[in-house]
């Protein structure tokens, strides 16, 4: 055992490294599907519809600014203009023309209704951006690599990769965490998502908190496509093979679990990283690996709570 | 009990008479020219393999309204019907089936995904309806089986591997180790088991350095790359293709990866325009056949700059190889039409007379001239270059361009191209054209 450590401790710690930016960006996009579901009670399926229009919207943006002469810095506002955008404009159209509509029914017409406007908006995005892949990484250009070294060697690495998925991820999480937990908001949120009919009775607006926490979820969303964007092209069923992780990841992480959320997310990508690196055969099931093996001990998730079924 | 039997014969003869009457009148409708002539085409609309399919059907659509415009196929105006692939092969199959039974297509283009083609050629027999194969690469479809209404109107995927193998080992011929990263679903892994078999055939000790399949349509190869940089192979190998293959090169480019191997990408040609000078000079790209838009030696230069021409005018953008391989089975459904019609003295052809005529029938691409072998697999020459960089194209294009004549990188008829590569002998290198500038 010290031997293979000996021999691979050098590609454990690029493994690390590769695991942690990929950890970041499943991370943004679970963490608003999560917390969706912890208030709404909705699995949304169209949340991969969501990161894809922040994804598609960011590059345009980019694209536009750069075709302006815009300096490259600016790169980073439009990804937070894309993110702003979509969850505003979309979250409450969403919520309101679909969501407020079937609360409460059945999980099926929910999962069918989310589905559909997942198709609607798969359409929706090829007719606006076409089926062509398209890229803009002005943002990760413009912080460059950086070189790790790796015995004799170095590993180049894009500081977007290093810094900035990982640092936006953290911060996230901790205002997250600060805004549930220490702002007015934040508690009736919680307060919502613990008992919607007894905080309505103490007077709490559910149906606004509803519309907000929608509309902040559909910004994460789109805020994890738009921070993917210079990392990929974007193409058509993008949004698809990014709900399918997320799902994982809720699952695992127990519904509702912010800091599951967190936790899944970098035993996913970790855990996914090494298996590229060591048994690449694996890389695809590892999550779901994860998935199966902590469902089988704890099967409401890492950090989700049993709940009473209530008739 | 007599009785019974001469009801049941009578009933039985009178059926059979009927029977025979609607038989005779639809036959004499087959035979007589149909007021349109309906084409069932089967592409992907939707999904990340949209990327070939929608390019494919526009061109489509732009070469049915021109043939209707001269006037159709033998004077009959022709209707294309699109069907989208992504569903699944599942939902295929019944598309096929409605497609034949209740649109009443005289004719099949099938399809991009190679499970499309395998689960929609056994139709054909079933249903004894002419099916041309336009996109798909599968060399099982005709290696495994006989198939006497399915025609491949363009290369597969043995010669699409062993081109670059060829041109690889004249341009590099000391290369050591190597990696492959393919997308993990039937191309990529059937792509890469034809190149290991032609390797080390040809250049027997080579040292695979790293073996990856990363999830059909993954958004991000970082891990990939870095884990590349740090094996150092000489030589990367990638059959990948749409958005995958433009991620991951650029995160190669973006962590200079090029510098450290040399890439082989047998399907560079179609996102070339997307990378644009994000796709570095020097490294080997591929086609899936001739369709670079710098051909060497077109067969008709004036034919090739019309319809590459008529694309760009239409939607700003080059034709990309799908485009190319449309054209190809229209350009063959125009040449089968016309020799089934010509063999029949003026007559509209029937399924089998149809199928008949495309048994060993040569018909133009836009490039050159393609002719199907009696087993019905289409021979389509390849053209492997450099990635380069000139004044005329924003965006990469080969250099130094070998033209593998498609005999040579074929497997022969009745062979298994699995087996038929691991009998290649070096020798076969001498036989390679000399590159041309380009």
């Amino acid at each position: 055992m010290a031997d293979w450590f000996a021999e691979n401790g050098l590609l454990l710690g690029l493994a690390l490294l590769d695991g942690l930016a990929y950890a970041a960006l499943v991370f943004m996009v679970a963490v608003g599907l999560n917390l969706v579901f912890g208030v709404l009670r909705i699995v949304n399926v169209a949340h991969g519809s969501l990161f894809a229009i922040g994804a598609y919207t960011a590059a345009s943006i980019g694209i536009f600014f750069a075709s302006r002469g815009l300096p490259p810095w600016m790169s980073y506002v439009a990804l937070v203009l894309a993110a702003v955008a979509v969850g505003a404009v979309l979250g409450p159209l969403i919520e309101k023309l679909l969501l407020r509509r079937i609360y409460g029914h059945e999980d099926v017409l929910q999962l069918l209704v989310t589905f559909a406007l997942f198709m609607i908006l798969e359409d929706v995005q090829k007719l606006i951006w076409g089926v062509q892949p398209i890229s803009q990484d002005t943002p990760l250009r413009f912080l460059g690599t950086v070189d790790v070294p790796f015995g004799e060697d170095v590993i180049p690495f894009t500081a977007y990769q290093l810094f900035v998925l990982p640092g936006v991820a953290v911060a996230t999480l901790l205002a997250l965490a600060w805004f549930l937990r220490r702002t007015l908001t934040g508690r009736v949120i919680v307060a919502v998502t613990t008992d919607k009919e007894a905080a309505t009775a103490m007077g709490i607006d559910a149906a606004r908190i509803m519309l907000l926490t929608f509309t902040f979820g559909a910004g994460l969303a789109a805020l994890g496509g738009a921070l993917a964007s210079p990392t990929t092209a974007l193409v058509p069923g993008v949004g698809a093979q990014t709900i399918v992780l997320s799902f994982a990841v809720v699952a695992t992480a127990g519904l509702g679990q912010i800091e599951g959320a967190a936790l899944t997310s970098l035993l996913i990508g970790l855990g996914r990283s090494i298996a590229v690196y060591f048994a690449p055969e694996f890389e695809v099931v590892v999550p779901y690996l994860i998935m199966v093996a902590v469902l089988l001990v704890r099967p409401q998730g890492l950090f989700g709570v049993i709940e009473t079924r209530r008739v | 009990m007599t009785e019974a039997v001469t009801r049941r014969a009578t009933l039985l003869g009178a059926g059979a008479t009927a029977g025979s009457l609607l038989f005779a009148g639809s036959g004499a409708h087959a035979q007589g020219k149909p007021s349109e002539l309906k084409v069932g085409i089967t592409t992907f609309l939707s999904g990340s393999a949209s990327v070939f399919g929608v390019p494919a059907k526009q061109m489509g659509e732009l070469l049915f309204e021109e043939i209707n415009k001269a006037g159709g196929i033998g004077g009959v105006p022709v209707r294309p019907i699109f069907v989208d692939e992504a569903p699944g092969t599942d939902h295929l199959v019944g598309e096929f089936r409605r497609l034949v039974q209740n649109e009443g297509v005289q004719l099949i283009f099938a399809s991009i995904s190679s499970g499309s083609c395998l689960a929609c050629t056994p139709l054909s027999d079933e249903m004894k309806k002419t099916t041309l194969l336009w996109d798909c690469g599968t060399q099982r479809i005709f290696e495994e089986g006989s198939h006497p209404f399915a025609f491949r109107t363009q290369g597969y995927g043995t010669p699409e591997v062993l081109a670059p193998l060829l041109y690889l080992l004249k341009h590099k011929p000391d290369f050591r180790t190597l990696a492959v990263i393919n997308q993990d679903y039937a191309w990529g892994r059937d792509s890469w088991e034809l190149w290991k078999a032609g390797m080390d055939a040809l250049k027997p000790g080579v040292r695979v350095v790293a073996e990856m399949f990363p999830r059909f349509g993954a958004t991000d190869f970082s891990t990939e790359v870095t884990r590349l940089l740090a094996a150092r192979p000489d030589v990367i190998l990638s059959t990948s293709w749409g958005g995958d293959l433009v991620t991951l090169l650029r995160q190669s480019a973006e962590r200079r990866l090029f510098e450290r191997s040399t890439f082989v990408l047998p399907i560079a040609e179609a996102s070339m325009q997307i990378l644009g000078r994000t796709m570095p000079a020097g490294h080997i790209i591929g086609a899936r056949g001739d369709h670079f838009n710098n051909h060497p030696s077109p067969k008709d230069p004036a034919r090739l700059k019309r319809f590459v021409d008529m694309y760009r005018a239409k939607y700003n953008e080059y034709p990309i190889y799908p485009c190319h391989h449309m054209a190809q089975a229209i350009s063959a459904m125009q040449a089968g039409y016309a020799k089934a019609i010509a063999a029949k003295g003026g007559g509209w052809p029937n399924d089998q007379e149809l199928a008949n005529a495309f048994r060993g029938l040569t018909f133009d691409s836009p490039t050159s001239t393609i002719t199907l072998r009696e087993d019905g697999q289409g021979l389509e020459d390849q053209i492997v270059g450099l990635s380069s960089f000139n004044d005329k194209y924003p965006f990469a294009v080969p250099k130094d361009m070998i033209l593998f004549p498609a005999a040579m990188v074929s497997t022969p008829v009745g062979q298994k191209s699995t087996d038929w590569l691991k009998t290649l002998k070096p020798e076969i290198l001498a036989q390679v054209p000399a590159p041309i500038a380009g």
